[in-house]
């Protein structure tokens, strides 16, 4: 495949996606006055905080041509795991440390089989998927537990002074300059893609493959971990079945994002704004009370588009470029 | 993937690979590592004879009939996938299906309570072949990759079919006896779902087996460039597998209603995970060009035991899935190492002369 064309495209696609957003912001804007209100935009951004948590580390893995699938459930079982060390009576602080820290094994666990034995990331990951999600029933069975304290819970409901923006989302802000600097302009970030376009080049080129990828895993565990946390805290209720399916929306954001499942191609830029819209257009449909379960159709429509759009726009070029090259032929008879 | 890397692993990994094992023992070694099916089947019947010692109850005959009854339906939904993904392709929609045709059937039903049962599995088998279709059109025609385009309409079938359903349900009450018989009624003394489920498990394994079609889903798998260059028509082979899938999602949905009776927009959800795990402990290659449908249909039954021995024994129905999960994982790395040692093995052996 000849790449100056697909960066052509990728250029085009975020573009796309900005157009898309002031659309769906206006559509929001149509559909209902109160939109644009502060309390409106301070639910929309806080509820896909876990979402765009996980997306971010995401878009790394795939970037690097791998998928990790258990995101959903290490945030379960975080969010379990939550509930029964404040249940043991040790303190806040501990207990987030430890959460994390368990966040962070879990995706080591994952790295570790899926690069030390080299096997397919997609098949291992619905293992852990499932593992990791009976780990949080395990933990907590179908019980809830929702008496954190106040100062805690607070933190997952309220916004920054009088603005509109959830506590919560300036964690996602930090962590999208994080992840967009590391991926964009570090050789970490670079090594990626050279992994994801073609892995025994990069080898070869001088980078570590294995510890690479051990990495990428264990910053998903942590982050899923961390989304775990923030879920907990919003809804004051940790529960074992915490964020059940929500791996599929995180991938799905991120391939509408323009990140290609082949790897190698992709920018965070992209999956932040296809998780702005996906997040306008399921907050303004809300609103004009179309069922969330229809917008479970514009998700699957977007993710479609989000390959199929580039592909169309590609066969027509090509078709142009050829009649034009026929043209020129028979004129030059 | 690069096997430069795999073998360094391996290596580092392996040390005892090094100093070759007596010959008998490698013959052992081989004939039970090359059919992991066997393998499989031992740690099937262990767990069936170690349930019925711990809990004799559980080798009743009406146990035996719930396992089975549940495990024909995901069986049916595996050995679809099975041929998805020797293509090195995935179908997650085959879920939505399910539960999209489970619905629509009911619906026929109620609209004509006098629909013969056959045509009732028909219509069931065409909605199926529609989704199918529309995959296999997205993933040929439209060159969508096919767990994208999959995902994709994973979310589209359940979307329509929530607003479709819109809330409601369907119950028992409204299904014709003669429909509802499917699952209630024996023939021979088996289930007459089963029986149609075996029938079509031996269809689907036969036809991948002797069939030059079958053969080249798993050319396909195996080398795409290279089916492409043996004048195979990938395009046409796929959306083949696509339909196939989308066919037996259906007929699983026709027969998940027959089996349930009562059916609402979230039927199936989530059993496309299920129906993997089933396929890659069954060593269907999620790498594609590897496994068969006996294979898958282990994979399935070995769950499907699992789920229903916990039960019986009184284990938390918690541990099913950390079990589950644990049991794909250990499955795929043992299948990947196993089959590691057998390649170093045959090298070294055709070193030797």
């Amino acid at each position: 495949m000849d790449t100056p064309r697909k960066l052509n495209l990728r250029f085009s696609w975020e573009a796309m996606l900005c157009v898309v957003l002031v659309m769906s912001l206006g559509l929001g804007r149509g559909l209902s006055g109160e939109f644009l209100g502060a309390a409106n935009m301070s639910n929309l951004l806080a509820d896909f905080t876990e979402i765009a948590l996980m997306a971010l580390p995401m878009t790394l893995i795939i970037v690097a041509a791998e998928i990790d699938l258990s995101v959903a459930s290490v945030m379960g079982m975080s969010s379990a795991l939550m509930g029964v060390l404040w249940h043991m009576g040790l303190p806040m602080p501990l207990v987030v440390v430890l959460v994390l820290a368990a966040g962070v094994l879990a995706g080591l666990f994952n790295g570790l089989v899926i690069v030390r034995l080299g096997l397919p990331s997609l098949a291992i990951t619905i293992g852990t998927l499932a593992m990791f999600r009976g780990f949080s029933y395990l933990l907590l069975g179908d019980q809830a537990i929702a008496d954190f304290p106040a100062n805690w819970t607070t933190f997952g409901i309220s916004t920054v002074g009088d603005s509109f923006l959830p506590q919560p989302f300036i964690l996602v802000i930090l962590a999208a300059i994080g992840f967009t600097v590391l991926l964009q302009s570090t050789a970490f970030g670079r090594s990626l893609y050279a992994i994801g376009s073609n892995q025994t080049a990069a080898h070869f080129s001088g980078v570590d493959v294995a510890r690479t990828k051990i990495k990428l895993f264990v910053l998903s565990g942590f982050m899923s971990a961390l989304a775990g946390i923030i879920y907990t805290l919003r809804f004051s209720s940790a529960r074992g079945d915490n964020g059940e399916g929500f791996e599929l929306s995180v991938v799905a954001a991120v391939l509408f994002g323009g990140v290609s499942i082949f790897g190698g191609k992709g920018s965070l830029v992209g999956v932040l704004l296809s998780l702005l819209i996906i997040g306008v257009l399921k907050n303004a449909l809300t609103l004009y009370d179309v069922s969330s379960e229809v917008l479970t159709i514009v998700t699957g429509l977007l993710l479609l588009s989000s390959v199929l759009v580039p592909n169309i726009a590609e066969r027509l070029r090509a078709a142009r470029i050829k009649r034009v090259m026929a043209a020129k032929a028979v004129a030059a008879r | 993937m690069s096997t430069a890397f795999m073998n360094q692993h391996t290596q580092s990994l392996a040390p005892g690979a090094a100093n070759s094992p007596t010959p008998e023992r490698q013959r052992w070694f081989l004939v039970l590592a090359r059919n992991r099916e066997s393998t499989l089947l031992v740690v099937l019947l262990l767990l069936i004879i170690g349930t019925g010692m711990a809990e004799p109850a559980f080798l009743s005959w009406h146990n035996a009939r719930d396992v089975l009854l549940n495990v024909a339906i995901t069986a049916i939904l595996t050995a679809g996938m099975t041929v998805v993904m020797l293509m090195r392709h995935i179908d997650l929609s085959v879920s939505s299906t399910l539960g999209v045709t489970a619905y629509a059937v009911g619906s026929l039903f109620i609209a004509m309570p006098g629909l013969p049962v056959p045509l009732a599995i028909v219509a069931g088998v065409l909605i199926g072949l529609a989704a199918g279709g529309v995959n296999g059109a997205l993933v040929t025609f439209g060159r969508v990759p096919s767990l994208v385009a999959t995902l994709s309409t994973l979310y589209i079938f359940r979307g329509i079919d929530y607003a479709w359903v819109h809330g409601g349900q369907i119950n028992a009450t409204s299904l014709p006896d003669a429909f509802s018989h499917i699952a209630t009624g024996n023939v021979l003394g088996l289930p007459i779902l089963v029986i149609i489920a075996a029938v079509v498990l031996a269809g689907v394994g036969y036809y991948l087996k002797f069939f030059r079609g079958g053969r080249e889903f798993y050319a396909i798998g195996s080398n795409p460039e290279a089916a492409t260059l043996a004048g195979i028509r990938v395009n046409r082979r796929v959306f083949v597998g696509f339909l196939l899938s989308g066919a037996l999602a259906g007929l699983a949905g026709v027969l998940w209603l027959a089996r349930f009776g009562t059916v609402d927009a979230s039927t199936g959800k989530g059993i496309e995970l299920q129906v993997v795990a089933a396929a890659v402990v069954g060593s269907v290659a999620i790498t594609g060009g590897v496994g068969n449908v006996w294979g898958a249909t282990l994979g399935a039954l070995l769950l499907g035991v699992i789920n229903i021995s916990l039960v019986v024994l009184r284990v938390s129905s918690f541990w099913q899935l950390a079990i589950q999960g644990a049991l794909i994982v250990l499955a795929i790395v043992s299948d990947t190492l196993l089959s590691r040692r057998i390649a170093k093995w045959s090298m070294k052996k055709r070193e030797l002369g």
